[in-house]
């Protein structure tokens, strides 16, 4: 098939050193699970924030035999989902698609997909803070040290702390977790209710954080826990409302106010699941 | 006991040209309390932080009988295992509570991480131990869910107390606990303190520059002068019946009431 | 019968260092070649000139204060320790089983109850509290301490009061050794009569006692012998 791809580019846009060094982190990644590998980061054409890290991984393993979705909030069709859709299209020659089941490669910011994920699928995270411990230890020399020597007491206090706040353990999204019984990892802002979703998937995770310069990864099948209490045991968000489009009772549902009136709607944050069940 | 807790041989450490402590050697043995005097500049806090594994000494070993794996040289160990120690057999009340604290998380979680760390996960039960703690400590229970930042010194320096003692260590090093509080709060973490070596068969090691304290909690006592010590025995002894000069000059400096 | 506490060749000097560059450094001999041996049962007060070394040689065999050279001989846990030169350790251990020392003045720890301070040397013996608390509650009323005052810190009792509760903190533990250091100097003469009363009793039980007695009335009631402190080498 004759190259397509924007030839004022290299493929998939960086040169072919930098996507040997990321994929030589990735490698490096898979190898420890969970554990944040630095990588050298490139200048992208969008700033820090709006998913660089995400970018660079994807460019890094997309081949033109690969078909791309990717969703900013479970949605396939927000700005951003839509540019960087746009960018791979236009970079690298792909079919790009909104169905989950359809893509080889899907790039996510905040969301796993409802679909089961399969064999052979790659799910590539945008990733804002890697560090699981920042918020509670400022200083990386430090963090690298208590990964270093499986130190998580003090994220254990956190928790403690949100019980004797709140009365439960307050936190909602980008809820820590242990991979293999070893390296704690944060998940992305994805929603608590997403991370039973990371346990033993049969997909490859990558996630890439751009700013922070770290990528790390959960091979397939891996066991992944999300921190508790024996007294408090980890539990995901419920609804009592069903989706107003597709009646789903078991996905993520996002609360929208259509009119000013402040009437709400429930719907599926996952669009493409959505619509699936609707057809 | 056939081996004493604490063994420290040669302890020389230097600062560039600057000898900070030089050939520091003492045993501990279980239920002692030693106090280490002397005025500013005499080496007792780099001697401090070389004893409790802060500090790697230039010269000399420091070797501890852990409870379960014989006699280590703490300088030796991987760090892992140094750190692991510090965590639960050992203890550490800074001068200034807020470098032994969390101030950011309340007091209950302050005393339970010890817990946590070494794998307590039943919130309820942590909570509890907490709550044990705080009492022993003389604290009001309703302060609990407060965060230190709440907390008076006196408090503060009862509370990094109680976040130490509650992996129930063997050993703990204190500098200056006392230092920098009004002189009623001194006086009752002073009690506090007696009565915690007392009740739970503590051993210490204690810098001071406060003879007064000194004579309330130890029971040895090292002089020590410019990196050196220059004199050592029973506190009392050091204190009624002082040999070396600098000694009869600290003696003699303290203020009548 | 034999004695527990055996003294030879005891050497004691205090050097005071020169605290200004005129001038060198004092010695002050105090202690030259005592000897003395106790056996249970005996009190042995020290006598001698005021300044002669009385209480330096009671304090010498205490620890208090530290000998130059000689040998202090106890029996402790059924064998001889040499405490001239010995580790602290042995010394605290000594303090704590065999050896008990009534001071003058009570050394006052603030905000401990007096009961406390009465009872605290039986806990380290790890007696159970409530059996030392008894215990100490008993001495003090033996000793005429109003009960009212058992849960207060003795910081604020008179002068009397205060040596009454450090007597009882002395006793408290059946020492096989006691050392007296002008034990009834600040009592009147009713406390005085109990308090001698007490370490009579002691003494026949079979403590072996060296003491330091100014009252006469209360020398002759308790010392079976005396030692002349002011004549050296004199084997009492």
């Amino acid at each position: 098939m004759p190259d397509t791809h924007d030839a004022a580019y290299n493929y998939a846009y960086l040169d072919e050193q930098t996507k040997r060094m990321i994929r030589r982190a990735i490698l490096k990644a898979a190898a420890i699970p969970g554990y944040q590998v630095p990588f050298g980061g490139r200048e992208m054409p969008l700033p820090y924030g709006w998913g660089t890290g995400g970018i660079q991984v994807t460019a890094a393993i997309i081949g033109r035999d690969d078909t791309l979705k990717v969703i900013d909030q479970g949605a396939d069709d927000t700005t951003n989902a839509v540019s960087i859709r746009r960018f791979f299209a236009r970079v690298a020659d792909v079919e790009t698609t909104t169905r989950t089941e359809e893509a080889t490669v899907i790039q996510t910011r905040h969301r796993v997909p409802e679909t089961p994920l399969k064999e052979g699928q790659i799910l590539v995270f945008q990733v804002p803070i890697p560090e699981p411990l920042r918020m509670l230890e400022p200083r990386e020399t430090e963090t690298r040290t208590l990964h270093a020597l499986t130190e998580y007491g003090v994220m254990q206090v956190s928790l403690y702390e949100s019980i004797a706040r709140h009365g439960r353990i307050s936190k909602g999204y980008n809820y820590p977790v242990l991979v293999n019984g070893r390296y704690m990892m944060s998940p992305s802002p994805i929603p608590k209710f997403d991370n039973p979703k990371l346990d033993r998937n049969p997909a490859l995770q990558l996630y890439g954080a751009g700013r922070e310069k770290r990528i790390y990864a959960v091979p397939p099948y891996t066991p992944v826990k999300s921190l508790d209490f024996d007294d408090h045991p980890f539990e995901i968000e419920r609804w009592t409302e069903s989706c107003a489009y597709c009646g789903s009772t078991e996905s993520f549902l996002d609360e929208m106010i259509v009119d000013d009136a402040g009437k709400r709607l429930f719907v599926c944050s996952d669009t493409d699941y959505c619509e699936s069940r609707r057809k | 006991m056939t081996a004493p807790l604490l063994s420290a041989r040669g302890i020389t450490k230097r600062f560039g040209n600057r000898i900070a402590c030089q050939g520091v050697r003492f045993d501990l043995w279980p239920g002692e309390v030693l106090g280490v005097v002397g005025e500013s500049g005499s080496g007792k806090t780099t001697l401090l932080n070389c004893l409790a594994g802060r500090l790697e000494p230039d010269e000399g070993t420091v070797e501890y009988e852990t409870a379960a794996m014989g006699t280590v040289d703490i300088h030796r160990l991987s760090e892992a295992r140094r750190r692991l120690l510090a965590r639960t057999e050992w203890g550490f009340v800074n001068q200034d509570a807020r470098e032994g604290l969390r101030m950011g998380v309340s007091a209950g979680a302050n005393i339970g991480e010890r817990l946590m760390a070494i794998g307590a996960r039943h919130y309820g039960n942590i909570r509890q131990s907490a709550t044990d703690w705080l009492e022993r400590v003389e604290i009001d229970l309703d302060r609990l869910d407060d965060k230190p930042t709440t907390y008076s010194g006196g408090m503060r320096q009862r509370l990094q107390i109680a976040r130490n003692l509650v992996s129930e260590p063997r050993l703990v090093f204190m500098d200056e606990p006392t230092g920098g509080l009004d002189v009623s709060v001194q006086a009752r973490l002073l009690d506090l303190l007696r009565g915690l070596v007392d009740r739970f068969h503590l051993s210490a090691v204690l810098v001071t520059h406060d003879l007064g304290v000194a004579r309330l909690l130890t029971h040895r006592l090292m002089v020590m002068q410019g990196g050196q010590v220059v004199e050592e025995g029973l506190t009392d002894q050091v204190l009624d019946d002082p040999h070396h000069a600098y000694t009869q000059m600290l003696v003699a400096s303290i203020l009548p009431v | 019968m034999l004695p527990v506490l055996h003294v030879s060749g005891l050497n004691k000097s205090f050097v005071m260092h020169a605290r200004s560059s005129v001038g060198g450094d004092l010695a002050l001999p105090v202690l030259r070649d005592v000897a003395l041996s106790v056996a249970p049962g005996e009190c042995l007060a020290l006598v001698g000139p005021s300044g002669a070394g009385k209480s330096t040689l009671l304090r010498s065999l205490y620890g208090n204060y530290r000998a130059d050279t000689g040998s202090i001989r106890v029996h402790h846990h059924d064998d001889w320790t040499e405490l001239v030169g010995a580790e602290p350790r042995v010394m605290l251990d000594v303090r704590r089983h065999t050896m008990g020392f009534v001071s003058q003045f009570l050394r006052v720890i603030p905000r401990v109850a007096c009961v406390d301070v009465v009872a605290e040397p039986m806990l380290r013996l790890g007696a159970e509290p409530e059996e030392a608390r008894r215990r100490a509650e008993f001495l003090l009323g033996v000793l005429g301490i109003p009960s009212r005052l058992w849960s207060l810190p003795p910081a604020t009792f008179s002068g009397g009061e205060q040596q009454r509760v450090n007597i009882a903190r002395s006793l408290i533990a059946d020492y096989p050794v006691l050392l007296l250091d002008e034990p009834t100097a600040s009592l009147d003469q009713a406390n005085r009569d109990g308090v001698i009363e007490l370490i009579q009793q002691r003494r026949d039980a079979g403590a072996a006692i060296v003491g330091i007695f100014h009252d006469v009335a209360v020398r002759e009631a308790l010392a079976t012998r005396t030692h002349d402190v002011a004549l050296p080498g004199v084997q009492a």
